[in-house]
């Protein structure tokens, strides 16, 4: 072990920090949907790398990045607006397991096609933005600008949220479905329509990680587990719950890494995850019903 | 304005309304009186499109409720404020009454009606930024109240406003459905506190396990030695 309050464990905290800011963003979409429909995308992650191949194959294509970041967005919104359409709306009247096994389902589906189309080698856009030195840190710029573009994209989401009608009825719903009618809401509506802002902001998180990370089909296992223990930990369908656990988690992967392994990161961020959840069952931000 | 004729409606194996026929005409306050169970709280679940009814037409300044979708009832012109007030608890009070202009019609005046709802419940705009469910029974009624106006309607439905108040507060909701019924809504009411309501309305029904007994004029009625013995306890 070798943990010293060191230039190497500042700069350690400071990429967990970076990190925090996507994990935060994929958390939030997850609990967005949670919150509103009651329903767990178990395949949110590979929404992400279906984005993330849309804006591989529309750069390669000839786009300027930031049109196929944009056409990455549109892409997974409509993925999620599909997928609900398609896949959630018939089960949503049935028993909770209905809705985890047919999205777990999604997920190897889309594994197996994205295997099957896209083949099984890593891909990757070749954009290089160098990296930030101070002193003797050193932050690639793609994690600065993904930490500072999720953030933005979570402010947005805020805004919206807080300050439009259909926002103050998707923060509504989940309190008293049943008079939503009442107020002139289609709850079917809004459903599809926080099902599309769901995919959009995986669509986002895929712009930011293509940017950082190779493609390949399994890539959603790399970090879909990490988003459901964030959720979990902040208490599912608690926004501000899981953008608070993004930090405390990745705060535990990054400074795990640096003192004893990087795989030795992620035990560490599990193990503090099953203590709080023994000590809280309810994660640190939910209600006790 | 609202017209009911021949309503069957219950829910899965249980009758509860039947053959409900009545009317409400604008600028009338009308009062839906019965006892615990006796079917009010179904009754305005149907005209607003919560329940569908099994059998009967029912129509709202001409146009066929039955065959408008629930959400779009309210954009004929009803607002619905149900049983046990049924506000967003987590939402601030502001917030609620945006819920309650959600409609694209109400959107465009959101402001205007605000200044409105604030101006006739001046305690509101105290309670602005609290969260709903944090305030006392009287407020949020008063509150119910409000964000059913928001939507600007023509005929305001209330179930039961004094139910689980205390009786100084009971009195203060009925001065509330009088300043309404004087603002130049249509109202009706649900109520099983008798007494009280024939005091604010015009005319009023008497509902008795599912059944229209009798009707008329709000005076009639409480002069009536029946409905004196059965509804106020003399
Ligand atoms: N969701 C439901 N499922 C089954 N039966 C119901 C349901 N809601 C109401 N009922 C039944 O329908 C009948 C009428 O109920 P309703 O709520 O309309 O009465 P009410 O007149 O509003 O009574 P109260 O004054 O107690 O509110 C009752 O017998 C009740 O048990
Ligand atoms: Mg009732």
């Amino acid at each position: 072990m070798d943990c010293q309050l060191d230039i190497f464990f500042l700069e350690a905290v400071v990429n967990g920090l970076l990190l925090a800011g996507l994990l935060a963003l994929l958390a939030l979409g997850l609990n967005l949907i949670f919150g509103v429909i009651d329903v767990v995308w178990i395949c949110y992650a590979e929404l992400v790398m279906v984005g993330m191949y849309g804006i591989n194959y529309a750069y390669k294509g000839g786009m300027p990045f930031l049109v196929a970041a944009l056409f990455g967005i549109v892409l997974v919104a409509i993925a999620g607006a599909l997928l609900h359409f398609l896949v959630i709306r018939p089960v949503l009247e049935t028993p909770p397991i209905n809705q985890l096994l047919v999205t777990g389902g999604v997920l190897f589906l889309l594994q197996a096609a994205a295997t099957m189309a896209f083949g099984i080698e890593f891909k990757n856009l070749g954009i290089r933005l160098g990296s930030l030195n101070i002193i003797d840190m050193s932050f690639s710029w793609s994690r600065i600008l993904a930490f500072l573009f999720a953030l933005a994209g979570m402010l947005a989401l805020w805004l919206f949220l807080s300050r439009t009608f259909i926002g103050t009825a998707i923060r509504a719903i989940s309190q008293d479905r049943q008079i939503m009618p009442l107020m002139g809401v289609d709850s079917r509506k809004l459903y599809l329509v926080t099902s599309a802002i769901g995919g959009g902001l995986a669509g986002l998180a895929a712009a930011l990680m293509v940017l950082q990370y190779d493609i390949y089909p399994q890539i959603g296992l790399q970090f879909g587990p990490l988003i459901f223990m964030i959720c979990v930990l902040g208490g599912l369908g608690n926004m501000i719950g899981g953008f608070v656990a993004a930090f405390i988690i990745s705060q535990f992967i990054a400074v795990g890494s640096s003192c004893f392994h990087t795989e030795w990161g992620y035990a560490v961020a599990f193990l503090f995850f099953m203590v709080a959840i023994f000590i809280r069952p309810q994660g640190l931000f939910g209600s006790r019903t | 304005m609202l017209e009911l004729k021949g309503i069957d409606a219950g829910y899965a194996g249980f009758q509860a309304l039947f053959g409900v026929s009545m009317r409400v005409d604008a600028g009338e306050a009308v009062a839906v009186i019965g006892s615990n169970g006796a079917g009010k709280t179904t009754l305005l679940r149907v005209v607003s499109g919560l329940l569908a009814p099994t059998a009967g037409t029912m129509t709202m300044q001409g146009t066929d409720l039955i065959a408008t979708p629930p959400h779009k009832v309210i954009e004929t012109g009803i607002a619905h404020v149900p049983e046990s007030r049924r506000l967003f608890p987590r939402l601030s009070v502001e917030d609620n009454l945006r819920m309650g202009a959600f409609i694209p019609a109400a959107r465009a005046k959101f402001h205007q009606r605000l200044e409105y709802v604030y101006a006739l419940f001046p305690r509101l705009k105290e309670r602005r930024t609290q969260l709903a469910g944090t305030m006392s029974g009287g407020e949020q009624q008063m509150c119910a109240i409000a964000r059913a106006l928001m939507s600007e309607p023509k005929l305001v439905l209330l179930d039961e406003p004094s139910m689980g108040l205390a009786p100084v507060i009971v009195s203060q909701v009925f001065d509330l459905v009088r300043r309404i019924r004087n603002d130049g809504y249509t109202v009706l009411i649900v109520e099983q506190n008798v007494r009280q309501v024939l005091k604010v309305v015009d005319r009023a029904y008497l509902l008795e396990v599912g059944r229209m007994k009798a009707s008329g004029r709000a005076e009639e009625l409480a002069a009536s030695d029946e409905i004196r013995k059965a509804y106020m306890g003399l």
